[in-house]
């Protein structure tokens, strides 16, 4: 053991990485605590990347941890902690940009892409006649004779 | 020496690659055979240095010659000797040879193909001729691999310890199986739009390209998420990073395509639609390529942060999406075919199936782009993550899985949707038993997530209800019945269980998780819902290029062990950064995931327990669609023809076995 915490003492930054949770700033309530972790999977990392501050190990990111935990336990609602957050960082923090004139494209694409596909097949659909099945059947004028030999065939192939 | 082979490799590669690009089109052109063939040569002429070039960076890296520079700021002495091979494609300019490398075999692979160099192979070489000749040009102008760095180190600076896992071994060269092999659609695609056809053959020789390239990159990014999962430390998987959409974009494109084609290959239709599904692929390799190479959203990927870089794959990316958009513009009104099918039919359901795609690319597009654009625009600095796209991706998910069952077992031409209901209905009982179950057992609440239960339920069992139509497994004959399925209809099924069983994956280990933090000294335990986690010991031992502190773990459920467990954290003193290698006991009900952190004297280590329902599914999953699309890869057999062309008629004939309740 001794010889471990040396180790650790001359390399050092094995203890600079500090752990994305410490026992210690988790809250007492699991529903608050649970609370403080949907808030914070909101809010990004700033010094990290894709991350936010609940899945980071940056020294930042635990500093947000706490203050979250501070203003949930000190009765805000989540919106309000966030706003709280948002407020003294910038909208940059939100993970999900707040939904206003800039980002109005953002917010409307998802649906009006959806509508857009939903639109286009229905109207490339509905070019194909108005009955489908009279076309497919005029399509499929067989003889007797074909039939009966599509039957045996179909027959052969086991399947179908 | 070695390094100035491989320049001088690469040279000749390009001056082959140039040769490719011009004296094909020229011979397909004015009908001169031995011009065609002259691609043939360029092509394999191309592969070969390309291949030598690689092995000479290889051989560079395997012999940690500190001469070279790239050598020297991605390997080290003490580096295992199998990271010194992957360290070749761990870094930008080695990666970069990767990429041109599978181009080149690519190209080969058409080159060599059986029934010689026909005027569309021909094309297809030269469009393929300049893609490499432009990325050979972007290595050796930009991101040469091969430069000295005088005086030579004794030492070099090791590998991102990040990528010293297994799973990244492997996980670049099925990305850019992916990513490159799309580029051969790409090019069939011009070469079809060049020569005026766009027909049944054509979509028969390019299937198995688009299925390859798509296997490949299902494998890639699964590998990327499992490795994300473990090597992390915190057991995410997606992040919705800038560079993880980049491959998401080309895959979602990919799948649109690779739907698309089948309908051309059977049917003869949607010819221009594909051929623009095969440019659009290929293009959003290109901007992921453009996103990871430029630097330009800044990620955990992004290891080339340059200028110069970012432009000239901006310049290709222009050259190629123009060019391919242009001569689509120009020929596709000559591609419309006159195959005739009804709104509900195979084809319809294809059709929708490719918008809802497209759409959802376009979703990851915006998404992606958006902070760049609104910078742009008002100068505001503004984040998209991972809540925004769980919200807008999710409907797309879900009205995918509600579709695949009914539209998989519709027939072509004209489908009988009412007819076939009756079969639909099993199969909804089922996902909504499983969805009430699942919301009354699994924590925390989410009617979300039993939705999304509810519709993979119905996904497979929808699935396995239409095979079971065409096995009739209960009657004689239903084993040769099963083999004598169509290719397609096994490569569509096994793909499609593997797609909802990903997202049961996805929401068992994303909604359903359950942790626990806490202090232990060895000998102590903490509690993990039923099950309790001892720490046993923790010691440190000396890796190659490492030192680990490795805590052993005892996961026990009443007063039996019955695992033990090892997570690690690693220290690399070469780049004096640290890892975590999550201890994970992964069984088919989910994830027992541990890390440990750092002591505190008094109190012990931090130790962070997960329990991740169903995480392996993910993997499984993922594994299934990729065989799927490789199963589909294999020629269609004679009778597959008539199997698919005549509707199923077996329903009503005998009692129809219930699918997997």
């Amino acid at each position: 053991m001794k010889k471990f915490l040396a180790s650790i003492a001359t390399v050092g930054a094995l203890a600079a990485v500090a752990f994305a949770a410490n026992p210690d700033d988790r809250l007492a309530d699991p529903e608050l605590e649970a609370r403080a972790q949907a808030v914070g999977r909101e809010l990004r990392c700033v010094v990290c990347q894709s991350q936010s501050i609940e899945d980071s190990d940056a020294p930042l990111a635990q500093d947000l941890r706490r203050l979250v935990r501070e203003r949930i336990s000190a009765g805000d609602t989540d919106r309000e902690a966030l706003d709280y957050i948002a407020a003294r960082y910038g909208d940059y923090v939100l993970l999900r940009p707040p939904v206003r004139g800039s980002t109005f494209l953002l917010w409307a694409a998802p649906a009006g892409l959806l509508m857009l596909a939903a639109g286009a097949a229905v109207v490339f659909l509905r070019g194909r006649g108005g009955t489908p099945a009279a076309e497919a059947a005029a399509d499929h004028q067989l003889t007797e004779e074909e039939r009966a030999r599509l039957a045996e065939l179909e027959e052969r192939a086991g399947g179908a | 020496m070695v390094a100035e082979l491989g320049q001088l490799a690469l040279l000749f590669a390009l001056a082959a690659a140039l040769h490719q690009s011009v004296f094909p089109m020229l011979g397909a052109h004015v009908g001169d055979q031995r011009l065609m063939a002259g691609g043939r040569a360029s092509a394999l002429a191309q592969a070969a240095f390309v291949a030598l070039a690689f092995a000479l960076l290889t051989v560079a890296h395997a012999t940690s010659d500190f001469s070279v520079r790239n050598v020297v700021e991605n390997s080290h002495t003490a580096k295992p000797f199998i990271y010194k091979l992957t360290g070749v494609w761990g870094n930008h300019e080695g990666s970069m040879v990767l990429w041109a490398l599978i181009l080149a075999g690519y190209g080969a692979a058409v080159a060599l193909a059986r029934g010689g160099v026909t005027p569309l192979r021909a094309r297809t070489l030269a469009v393929q001729g300049m893609l490499a000749a432009a990325f050979l040009a972007f290595i050796i102008f930009t991101s040469n691999p091969f430069a000295r760095l005088f005086p030579a180190p004794a030492e070099g600076q090791d590998l991102n310890p990040l990528l010293q896992d297994p799973g990244l071994i492997i996980h670049p060269p099925c990305l850019y199986l992916g990513y490159v092999g799309f580029s051969i659609a790409f090019a069939y695609a011009a070469a079809g739009l060049i020569g005026g056809r766009i027909d049944q053959a054509w979509a028969k020789e390019v299937r198995p390209f688009a299925l390859l390239a798509w296997s490949f990159m299902t494998i890639g990014i699964a590998l990327g998420a499992w490795w994300a999962y473990y090597e992390l430390g915190w057991g995410g998987f997606w992040a919705w990073d800038p560079v993880e959409n980049a491959s998401f974009m080309p895959w979602l494109a990919g799948t649109a395509l690779i739907h698309s084609i089948r309908v051309t290959e059977v049917r003869g239709a949607f010819r221009a639609w594909t051929a623009l599904l095969a440019l659009l692929a290929f293009s959003m390799s290109l901007v992921g390529t453009f996103l990871v190479r430029s630097g330009v959203l800044t990620s955990v990927h992004a290891f080339a942060v340059d200028p110069a870089r970012g432009v000239f794959i901006l310049g290709i990316l222009a050259l190629s999406v123009g060019g391919g958009l242009t001569l689509f513009a120009v020929r596709a009104p000559a591609m419309s075919s006159d195959a005739k099918f009804a709104a509900i039919s195979r084809e319809g359901g294809l059709f929708t199936n490719n918008l809802l795609l497209v759409a959802a690319c376009a979703t990851v597009f915006i998404g992606t782009f958006y902070p760049l654009f609104a910078e742009a625009v008002s100068g505001e600095k503004l984040s998209v993550g991972a809540p925004y796209f769980n919200l807008a991706f999710t409907p797309f998910v879900f009205i995918s899985l509600l579709m695949i069952g009914p539209a998989a077992a519709l027939a072509w031409k004209q489908g009988r949707l009412a007819r076939d209901a009756h079969l639909f209905i099993a199969p909804a009982l089922a996902g909504l038993v499983a969805a009430g179950t699942a919301f009354w057992l699994a924590a925390p609440k989410s009617t979300v997530a039993a939705l999304g239960v509810a519709l993979a339920v119905f996904t497979i069992g929808g699935v396995v209800r239409d095979l079971a139509r065409r096995v009739r497994p209960l009657e004689a004959g239903a084993l040769a019945r099963f083999v004598g399925l169509p290719r397609s209809s096994l490569a569509m099924t096994c793909a499609h269980v593997g797609l909802a069983i990903v997202v049961l994956g996805v929401i068992g280990a994303g909604v359903w998780r359950s942790e626990t933090v806490a202090y232990a000294q060895p000998g102590e335990t903490v509690t993990l819902g039923r099950y309790d986690v001892v720490l046993s010991r923790v010691a440190e031992t000396q890796g190659p290029n490492y030192i680990s502190q490795g805590a052993l773990f005892e996961v026990r459920k009443n007063d039996r062990t019955l695992r033990e467990v090892l997570a690690e954290r690693r220290f690399y003193p070469a780049r004096g950064m640290a890892t975590t290698e999550a201890g994970v006991w992964s069984t088919i009900r989910g994830d027992i995931y541990l890390t440990v952190g750092e002591p505190d004297p008094a109190r012990g280590w931090v130790v962070r327990a997960w329990e991740r329902p169903l995480a392996g599914w993910m993997w499984a999953g993922g594994a299934m669609m990729a065989l799927g699309g490789l199963i589909g890869i294999a020629p269609a057999r004679r009778r597959s023809s008539l199997a698919a062309h005549a509707p199923a008629s077996g329903s009503t004939s005998g009692p129809a076995p219930a699918p997997a309740e």
